[in-house]
């Protein structure tokens, strides 16, 4: 059997340049769709931002003691950040295959298009969940940010690498029998690095000890996103289509 | 089909000449790290180091076998044959087999040099991580329904985490301090004992994938029967 169907001649002949702006074009579309959707019912925002205020709440009721030591409260923000993102990012695909509209979102646009669109709308959510959580949360735990610009360059680009990592993951669990279980053990491992370093370049960010800096944490997400994306680019053929 | 006297007679799977050869090499190499090698300077206890002999090759066999996975993978999302599929799986099994036993000998190791099992060292935590990672590869393939689409989506999978792998394996540990010794402290016997530990474990993983494959193609060939 073959999973490969032919490259479509009248695809493959085409100019290079005005088939990257369709797929970017087709991609805008899917997210803007994505947009609307989530707007008419705001199941995912909703949730997401509410599971983060309440963790963010119950953490820095508890802990506000540590709140001058920057690797707890580094890493308790990412954890804040990651599990409520973790609550909300599975559903752009398990949303497709419930309401019986991938079938659909399948003929109509190519898969690198439906994968940048969903990343985009995956990525907006996650510094939607950002915006409310990290100024919270600073305010919460009395904790202090030594370099802001490296602190809010740490959470652009983590959030980029979480939500790239997450995005492939939901297609892969959108057929799996048990959906929101998976998701979580398929997420984590696929997210380790992303999380580990954030974690480590905030911590450094937000003591700024000296001459210490977090440029190289910068770099290491830059790549770790980069392949992600590239990887699930190249493999979201095979996740996506039936 | 095959009786099992029969078909323990005609394994094929590697020739016996091997089998034996295999056999006498690794008792060779056990007997010679107990008796020849001298105990390793710069160690806490240098007597235990010679636990480093068995340590270090699990730890290439799984990376190897992680990367024959992948490239499994690959050649089934490009070719699309279901026992390269098969052959993933396989290959993504015995490394986790491997990880594992390298994690418990690092354990036992640790215990005996640095005082605990376990210490948060970057390399313990890259393979703890490792082992999440396919755990979950597991995971995925039990739930979800359908073998084609289970090998396709569990193929892409384990691509990403082959090249998440570097990440774990290379670029972590290297960001953090560590407590493990660069391997060129080892003198040359050392160097020597763990080459040829290595190259029986890969012997011996090489034999596993094939009896492995072997089943695969039996239980395969079984289905057919059944369902035609």
């Amino acid at each position: 059997m073959s999973v490969n169907s032919k490259p479509n001649p009248a695809i493959s002949s085409m100019p290079k340049a005005p088939q990257l702006m369709d797929i970017l074009r087709c991609a805008l579309a899917v997210l803007i769709k994505d947009i609307k959707c989530e707007f008419r019912v705001k199941s995912a925002l909703s949730a997401i931002l509410l599971f983060a205020i309440t963790s963010a709440i119950a953490v820095s009721f508890t802990l506000q003691a540590y709140g001058g030591n920057s690797a707890v409260s580094s890493t308790l923000l990412w954890l804040v950040i990651y599990f409520s993102a973790m609550s909300g990012l599975s559903r752009s695909f398990v949303r497709e295959e419930e309401t019986n509209t991938a079938p659909t979102l399948r003929l109509a646009a190519r898969p690198a298009s439906v994968y940048l669109g969903k990343l985009a709308f995956n990525w907006a959510l996650v510094i939607a969940l950002q915006c409310v959580t990290a100024p919270l949360f600073i305010m919460f735990m009395g904790s202090s940010v030594g370099n802001w610009g490296q602190f809010i360059c740490i959470l652009l680009i983590g959030g980029l690498g979480l939500s790239a990592g997450a995005t492939a993951a939901a297609a892969m669990v959108a057929k799996a029998a048990t959906k929101g279980a998976v998701f979580a053990v398929i997420c984590f491992p696929l997210l380790i690095p992303a999380l580990v370093i954030s974690i480590h370049g905030t911590n450094i960010a937000m003591a700024a000890r000296g001459a210490i800096s977090a440029a190289s944490d910068i770099r290491t997400l830059i790549a770790f996103s980069g392949v992600i994306i590239t990887a699930s680019l190249m493999l979201f053929k095979f996740i996506w289509e039936d | 089909m095959l009786d099992n006297n029969q078909s323990l007679r005609t394994d094929t799977t590697m020739p016996l000449a091997l089998r034996v050869g295999l056999g006498v090499w690794m008792s060779a190499v056990i007997i010679g790290t107990f008796l020849f090698v001298p105990p390793a300077q710069g160690f806490a206890s240098p007597d235990a180091a010679r636990m480093v002999i068995f340590h270090i090759p699990c730890a290439i066999v799984a990376v190897i076998a992680y990367i024959i996975s992948a490239i499994y993978a690959i050649a089934f999302l490009s070719k699309g044959k279901i026992m390269s599929d098969e052959k993933s799986a396989i290959a993504a099994g015995l490394g986790f087999l491997f990880t594992a036993l390298a994690t418990v000998t690092g354990m036992i190791f640790a215990q005996a040099q640095w005082g605990k099992t376990w210490n948060w060292d970057p390399k313990q935590t890259s393979i703890l991580m490792l082992i999440m990672v396919y755990a979950a590869y597991f995971t995925l393939r039990s739930c979800i329904p359908g073998q084609i689409a289970r090998a396709k989506i569990s193929a892409a999978y384990n691509i990403l985490a082959g090249l998440i792998m570097p990440f774990l394996v290379i670029i972590l540990p290297r960001m953090l301090p560590s407590l493990h010794p660069k391997s060129a402290h080892l003198s040359p016997e050392y160097q020597i004992a763990l080459a040829c530990a290595a190259i029986g474990y890969i012997v011996l993983f090489i034999w596993m994938f094939r009896l492995q494959v072997r089943i695969a193609e039996y239980i395969m060939a079984a289905r057919r029967v059944r369902i035609g």
